[in-house]
């Protein structure tokens, strides 16, 4: 895909680049750039503030017995930590990059819904303000876990409620996105541009958007239902009345599985932008890729009830979900490999944006082998509850999911800022984080399997050492990340200037246009050699 | 569980290999790796654990050591050239589709046969009623008229406190300690019926293998057994987030063998009367 177009000069823009200044800006912008700024940077806020749930959870688990939470309020934290971590940081830090860099990698001039863009930001805003200040209302947040389970989630307080209603806001505001992502990709491509020669993460994104607009929904109908069971004694989930609490699993887990490839499917994305730039080599197998990424989105929806093994279903659906579950290790083993192949035979160099992919590459597979050992119904039976579990679904997110939206901050922050940032600092935070996410995780499979379960805030003393050395990994984890706010705040203040394509073997239609990329770009949609 | 180990406020790894070798009750490996348990159950799950480790261990070593070998030979700054013609080859891509799932299919066989036998609960000859509480369990012997409700021990509970003062080192079995142990004889097959009365909690001894949800409204059944040679005190907690005092429900079994056990029985059926 090399571009013909590079006559996006900055002079040609500057009488379309009047704007509100300050606050009113932001408040009223529908420019795609500036509404995906404000989605990473609100990713990066929420980043910390559930990392400071984070940290005070490990730092209850330091040593056994109680110092610091009561155990009511240590549910709370975790329920907390994990809605924030989902919907608050990983999410909106992919919708930020797909607003950035869609419209940049097909060449279109803006998202194709600027106002519904906007909206459904300052819709995830409010929503977690409402989440977070639940926090402080009479009853406290929700504490019953992300996954919601009554009956146990009909014991929350008064705040209960707005808990429901700040996911149902969630739910809109990532619905209108993807609406927005899918008709933006399918609208506005560049002449040329067929679907198999849209960039990686572009496609990635297409398929995350669909999976958004299928389960959503369901959520939302999960939690309304908890709600008018609340409220209304409807009894779905009410053995007395004629319900079944295992009914909410079902529905959540139609949702919470497809979510998990919501958040790692543009992760996959990302990754196949960055290795094939730093390795100097078109990606292998590309329509391999492609194919990998939908098979994923399929097998996400017929797989969920893997989370549900203990809940006592017949031994067919065990075997079902239990077999089903194994075949998702194909397309990802596909995916795994090709990004193999691509460094095989390349010429590799090691920026800050490549190292946190092959980061990705290494931690991410050993969470994918911890995901495969679960599938197995009889040995989950032991590992289902436990830290095992903890272990393995961090392994996917934070090493995965949060590395690779690392590599892409990494990876764009020049065309964003117009600045390259401080490599060396880059480099520290790099190794930093490597070395303690796994100081903090990978003990956390010895806890699961010696048999300490997960959502407790005390335990056994036999579990003492490996949880202080997971704890002392948090910290560490969690204070390099400071590094990674100094740099990209130095970095959007100043710093030596990024040429067009900042990397010497950049590829695609987003390194074709001046860094920082200008207001408005694409006005004269470019042509596609 | 030691309290020297508690004591240590060495470098974590030394920490670690303290903890390792001053254990008494899980001792060497206990602390890494699943416990190979005193069950049938547990001992094939076990072996079905291990089968998965070494597999993914043999993939990871293949994969990661591909990986590290391409870092290492194909380095720009060693003057590595790209090949930008290797676009794909459907030769290596069906192999690296075909192999995997011929892997996944060899891993299958073993794992659907485990859980049909476990799944099996025909041919028990006791049955034991356990019902989660917020924040305890009640077993009843169904049959026999006897039930008691099983509830975190006194010593562990004033420890837990915040603020306390007490250092949980010094208490016995810390956390997994209860007033009233359930009793179970060894060498048969045992059926527990799983029920709950408020919320979700889940029944869980690691040496056992098993956990099941308890789930209110509904019963669920699971079957666990204990080796005739290995009579004993087995400790495990509930396993389902079910409120505040989640951590602070554990479960403690007493295996007997039988002969003990029918004598515990007959004895707690004359308590009762």
């Amino acid at each position: 895909m090399s571009m013909a177009h590079g006559s996006e000069a900055a002079g040609h823009m500057a009488h379309h680049d009047e704007r509100p200044k300050g606050l009113t800006r932001w408040l009223t912008t529908t420019n795609h750039k500036d509404i995906g700024t404000m989605y990473l940077v609100f990713s990066l806020a929420m980043f910390l503030i559930g990392g400071l749930f984070a940290l005070l959870i490990r730092a209850e688990l330091f040593q056994p017995g109680l110092q610091l939470v009561d155990p009511g309020f240590y549910n709370q934290l975790t329920t907390v930590h994990a809605l924030v971590m989902v919907f608050g940081a990983v999410m909106p830090a992919t919708v930020g990059l797909a607003n950035w860099m869609i419209p940049l990698q097909i060449g279109a001039t803006d998202m194709a819904l600027p106002r519904m863009n906007l909206f459904s930001f300052w819709l995830l805003f409010f929503a977690f303000l409402l989440l977070i200040s639940t926090l402080f209302m009479p009853g406290g947040a929700p504490a019953a876990g992300w996954t919601f389970y009554p009956p146990l989630v009909l014991q929350s307080g008064s705040a209960f409620p707005m808990a429901v209603f700040s996911i149902h806001m969630m739910g809109a505001s990532s619905i209108m996105g993807a609406i927005n992502v899918i008709v933006t990709i399918v609208n506005m491509r560049a002449p040329g541009m067929t679907l198999l020669k849209m960039p990686l993460f572009t496609w990635s994104w297409l398929v995350t958007a669909y999976l958004l607009i299928a389960v959503m929904p369901v959520f939302a109908g999960g939690v309304t239902m908890l709600l008018t069971d609340y409220y209304f004694a409807t009894s779905f989930f009410n053995a007395a009345g004629g319900g079944d609490p295992v009914l909410f699993q079902h529905v959540f887990w139609f949702f919470g599985h497809p979510e998990v490839y919501i958040m790692i499917l543009p992760a996959f994305g990302i990754v196949s932008e960055i290795i094939p730039t730093f390795s100097r080599k078109p990606i292998f197998g590309y329509e391999a890729m492609v194919y990998a990424i939908a098979s994923i989105a399929f097998l996400s929806f017929i797989v969920w009830a893997h989370h549900m093994f203990t809940v006592g279903m017949p031994l067919a659906g065990q075997l079902f979900f239990s077999l089903s579950t194994m075949l998702i290790a194909v397309p990802t083993g596909v995916k795994i490999f090709n990004w193999t192949a691509t460094m095989w035979r390349g010429s590799l160099s090691f920026e800050p944006p490549m190292l946190f992919a092959l980061s990705f590459l290494f931690l991410f597979t050993i969470g994918g082998f911890s995901g495969l050992m679960v599938a197995i119904a009889p040995a989950d039976f032991q590992y289902h509850d436990t830290y095992f579990v903890v272990a393995h679904f961090h392994y996917v997110l934070v090493p995965g999911a949060v590395f690779a939206i690392m590599a892409a901050v990494y990876y764009w922050l020049p065309k964003w800022t117009g600045h390259m940032y401080d490599m060396r600092l880059a480099k520290w935070h790099f190794w930093l984080t490597t070395i303690f996410v796994n100081v903090l995780f990978f003990p956390q499979h010895f806890l699961g399997l010696a048999g300490m379960p997960r959502r407790i805030p005390d335990y056994a003393t036999q579990f003492t050492d490996w949880n202080m050395v997971s704890s002392i990994g948090a910290f560490g984890f969690g204070l390099s990340q400071l590094l990674f706010v100094w740099l990209i705040v130095k970095c959007a203040r100043g710093g030596a200037r990024a040429t067009a394509g900042v990397w010497d073997s950049s590829h695609g239609l987003e390194w074709t246009v001046p860094s920082p990329a200008p207001y408005h770009t694409f006005e004269k949609a470019p042509e596609l050699r | 569980m030691s309290i020297a180990k508690r004591n240590s406020r060495l470098p974590v790894t030394a920490g670690a290999v303290a903890a390792l070798t001053a254990l008494p009750a899980h001792a060497d490996w206990g602390l890494l790796n699943m416990p190979k348990g005193v069950s049938e159950l547990s001992r094939e799950i076990y072996d079905m654990h291990m089968i998965m480790v070494w597999i993914c261990l043999i993939i990871a070593v293949l994969t990661f050591g591909a990986m590290i070998v391409a870092m290492i030979r194909f380095r720009r700054s060693r003057g590595a050239v790209a090949d930008t013609k290797m676009l794909h080859n459907a030769r290596l891509e069906a192999a690296w589709t075909i192999v995997p799932t011929l892997i996944l299919i060899g891993m299958a066989i073993p794992s659907v046969e485990k859980l049909i036998k476990i799944e099996d609960t025909t041919g028990s000859e006791l049955t034991i009623k356990v019902t989660g509480h917020q924040w305890q369990w009640h077993y009843e012997y169904l049959g026999s008229g006897v039930s008691f409700f099983s509830h975190l021990a006194r010593s562990s509970d004033l420890a837990r406190q915040r603020g306390s003062g007490i250092n949980p080192g010094t208490v016995a079995n810390y956390l997994l300690d209860v007033d009233n142990p359930l009793v179970v004889p060894t060498g048969i097959k045992i059926r527990l019926l799983l029920t709950a009365n408020d919320v979700i909690h889940a029944w869980w001894v690691p040496d056992f293998g098993m956990k099941r949800d308890a789930i209110p409204g509904f019963i669920n059944e699971m079957w666990i057994s204990v080796d005739e040679d290995r009579p004993g005190t087995y400790r495990g907690q509930c396993a389902e987030l079910c409120g505040a005092d989640h951590g602070f429900m554990p479960i403690v079994v007493i295996a007997k063998p039988r002969a003990e056990f029918d004598a515990w029985l007959t004895q707690q059926k004359a308590a009762k009367l």
